[in-house]
């Protein structure tokens, strides 16, 4: 048998032999037991005692710690001979020392020692009481504030998306938008909430106009440099090969131009939020921004700090929404930012 | 395969014209540069025959792109006339297809995808999807059909560029410096495939370059244009018969013709 046989898929074939992964159970059992500190920490240490009322939720909220450092362990022996797992926990295990750090002294510094001032600082069981509690309501605020933020979005997109192909396209008609682009696009659209609200039949409506106003213009600016800079050659060749006007705007300018319309997505994604939230923080009485006014007069902060995570969460998956739909139209692209 | 074509030829080697003949008459044009005009060609008068090959010589930014732009009717001309088989030219057309110094290909699309479009252009994609294929096949780009413009060299995006053109098969073909952006040795192995394509297809060929030794290469006729605004200054007629041979004398000699009408003859 010659020494190459040795090494070659056939022989190894009966035996599949498993490999421990060192790094991975290294860095795994580190994360379990950084975690591991944490459930000890909350579950042994005595509370200390504030108020009048017992803390709800406590029990529970041990007990998700000691659930998730048991689950962090299990990850860790599977992920050792799993390499799919294993390079997961492997990337993620620095974060998750560092949550536990983070978890573990912020439950020191207000359930067990109370040292930062008491309503505005809450422990940890206190954000379980809040979605275990209020989660119909901030379902609700949820809801409000997806649709209100499509609404605005969609309409804010497809306007700003056709008046910025139609400026870069006509001359005549960018003599007549671009004036007024210049003027009212700059304008913050929360300077406009007040009016808004006067001249429009209801708040609902008025926050979808203004959302998407701020969302217009930069998808208008954008688009419209995009399709203005496409490189004149391109129009040359399809023009050549017998193109028409309409494919020439359709399949030449517009797919050229997509890679700014994204930009101005992304700006406009990111302007809709905040006029968003201050459209519900001043007068649309629903959604999540209205929750967090509403948890803020009843000092009840610690359904602030919910509404806020599920807030965070929740834009920060549309942004991957939108980078995910970015990278399937524009997969062609060479270099492309990853989210 | 090219054989039998031979006999029935005027010149050895050349082919049986499927071509349109272009008439040049009288054509003078000016850009309009911060409100004056700058002349850039001057009363040019040039019959190409149907199904010639043609090669405009000229130093670089004296006009010859210009009068390929006007022969394609991507603009008109300020005075004078250009017909292609006796029809004035006005608009672009698909049977003058332009291939140009850039490949020009659009990124978004596949090679397939680029090629398709003076198909997709004109609603014949669906019924004529084959000469896709066909084409690339002629220009050896079988197998690159679902690569993406960036993925591909400078000679084949050039090589992709040309079934861009070849799909819609042109009376006319124009060259604008198709290879002068490519690699001496990719640039020499597209001259040969160029000829071999002219001969195979029998298209009216016009060929704009500054490249002396490319233009007395492929043309059977090669005018030699003055610097801006250009005018005919000669005339070279190139009867040697295809394929050609690079270290043919005769070459040689029209080389020293053709770089004495530039005024660069002091090196020869």
């Amino acid at each position: 048998m010659s020494p190459f046989e040795q090494t070659g898929s056939a022989s190894g074939f009966g035996q599949p032999r498993l490999q421990v992964d060192g790094s991975v159970l290294a860095r795994g059992a580190l994360a379990t037991a950084a975690w591991t500190a944490v459930a000890a920490s909350v579950t042994l240490l005595a509370n200390k005692k504030v108020g009048f009322a017992d803390p709800l939720y406590v029990v529970e909220t041990n007990a998700g710690f000691v659930i998730w450092a048991v689950a962090l362990a299990l990850a860790t022996a599977v992920g050792a001979f799993w390499p799919p797992l294993g390079q997961r926990l492997g990337r993620t295990a620095p974060w998750l020392v560092v949550l536990a750090l983070f978890v573990g002294i912020w439950d020191l510094l207000t359930a067990k020692l109370g040292l930062l001032p008491v309503p505005f600082f809450a422990p940890p069981s206190a954000l379980v009481e809040v979605y275990a509690d209020d989660w119909p309501r901030l379902g609700e605020s949820v809801l409000h504030s997806l649709r209100l933020l499509a609404l605005g979005f969609l309409f804010g997109t497809v306007s700003g998306f056709v008046t910025g192909v139609a400026i870069g396209w006509s001359r005549g008609l960018g003599y007549w938008v671009h004036p007024v682009l210049r003027f009212l696009g700059p304008i913050p659209s929360t300077a406009l909430l007040p009016m808004a609200f006067f001249f429009f039949p209801s708040s609902f409506s008025a926050a979808i106009f203004l959302i998407a106003l701020a969302t217009w213009f930069p998808v208008t600016v954008l688009t419209w440099s995009g399709v203005a800079s496409v490189d004149k050659a391109y129009y040359d060749v399809a023009r050549t090969l017998g193109a028409g006007r309409a494919f020439l705007i359709f399949k030449v300018a517009i797919p050229a131009a997509l890679p700014h319309v994204f930009v101005g997505l992304f700006m406009g994604l990111g302007a809709s939020f905040s006029v968003l939230v201050a459209a519900e923080m001043m007068g649309v009485k629903s959604g999540l921004g209205y929750y967090l006014q509403w948890a803020q007069g009843w000092a009840a902060y610690s359904n602030m700090y919910g509404a806020l995570i599920v807030m965070a969460l929740i834009f920060s998956s549309l942004i991957t929404l939108l980078f995910a739909l970015r990278d399937r139209l524009l997969g062609w692209q060479k270099d492309v930012v990853k989210w | 395969m090219v054989a039998a074509q031979l006999a029935v030829s005027p010149l050895p080697g050349a082919p049986v014209s499927n071509g349109a003949d272009v008439s040049i008459v009288g054509v003078s044009h000016a850009f309009d540069l911060e409100g004056r005009p700058l002349p850039v060609l001057d009363d040019i008068d040039l019959d190409i025959r149907a199904g010639e090959f043609v090669a405009l010589l000229g130093p670089s930014g004296c006009g010859k792109s210009t009068l390929l732009r006007l022969v394609a009717g991507l603009e008109p001309p300020s005075q004078g006339r250009i017909a292609a088989a006796g029809e004035e030219i006005t608009t672009p057309d698909p049977s003058r297809v332009v291939v140009f110094q850039d490949p020009t290909l659009y990124p978004w699309r596949t090679v397939w995808k680029n090629v398709a479009l003076g198909l997709e252009a004109r609603g014949l994609l669906a019924s004529q999807k084959g000469r896709v294929d066909d084409a690339l096949k002629t220009v050896g780009l079988a197998g690159f059909e679902r690569a993406f413009p960036r993925q591909l060299s400078g000679g084949m995006a050039q090589r992709a560029a040309l079934a861009r053109a070849l799909v819609n098969d042109p009376s006319v073909l124009i060259l604008d410096e198709p290879l002068g952006k490519l690699d001496s040795l990719t640039r020499i192995a597209m001259q040969a495939e160029i000829a071999e394509l002219w001969r195979q297809r029998g298209f009216t060929t016009l060929l704009v370059t500054h490249d002396v030794e490319e233009a007395l290469f492929l043309a059977q006729r090669v005018i030699v244009l003055s610097e801006r605004p250009a005018r005919i200054k000669a005339e070279i007629v190139n009867d040697l018969p295809y394929p050609r041979h690079r270290g043919d004398p005769r070459l040689a000699e029209l080389r020293g013709q053709a770089l004495a009408h530039l005024g660069l003859d002091a090196s020869w």
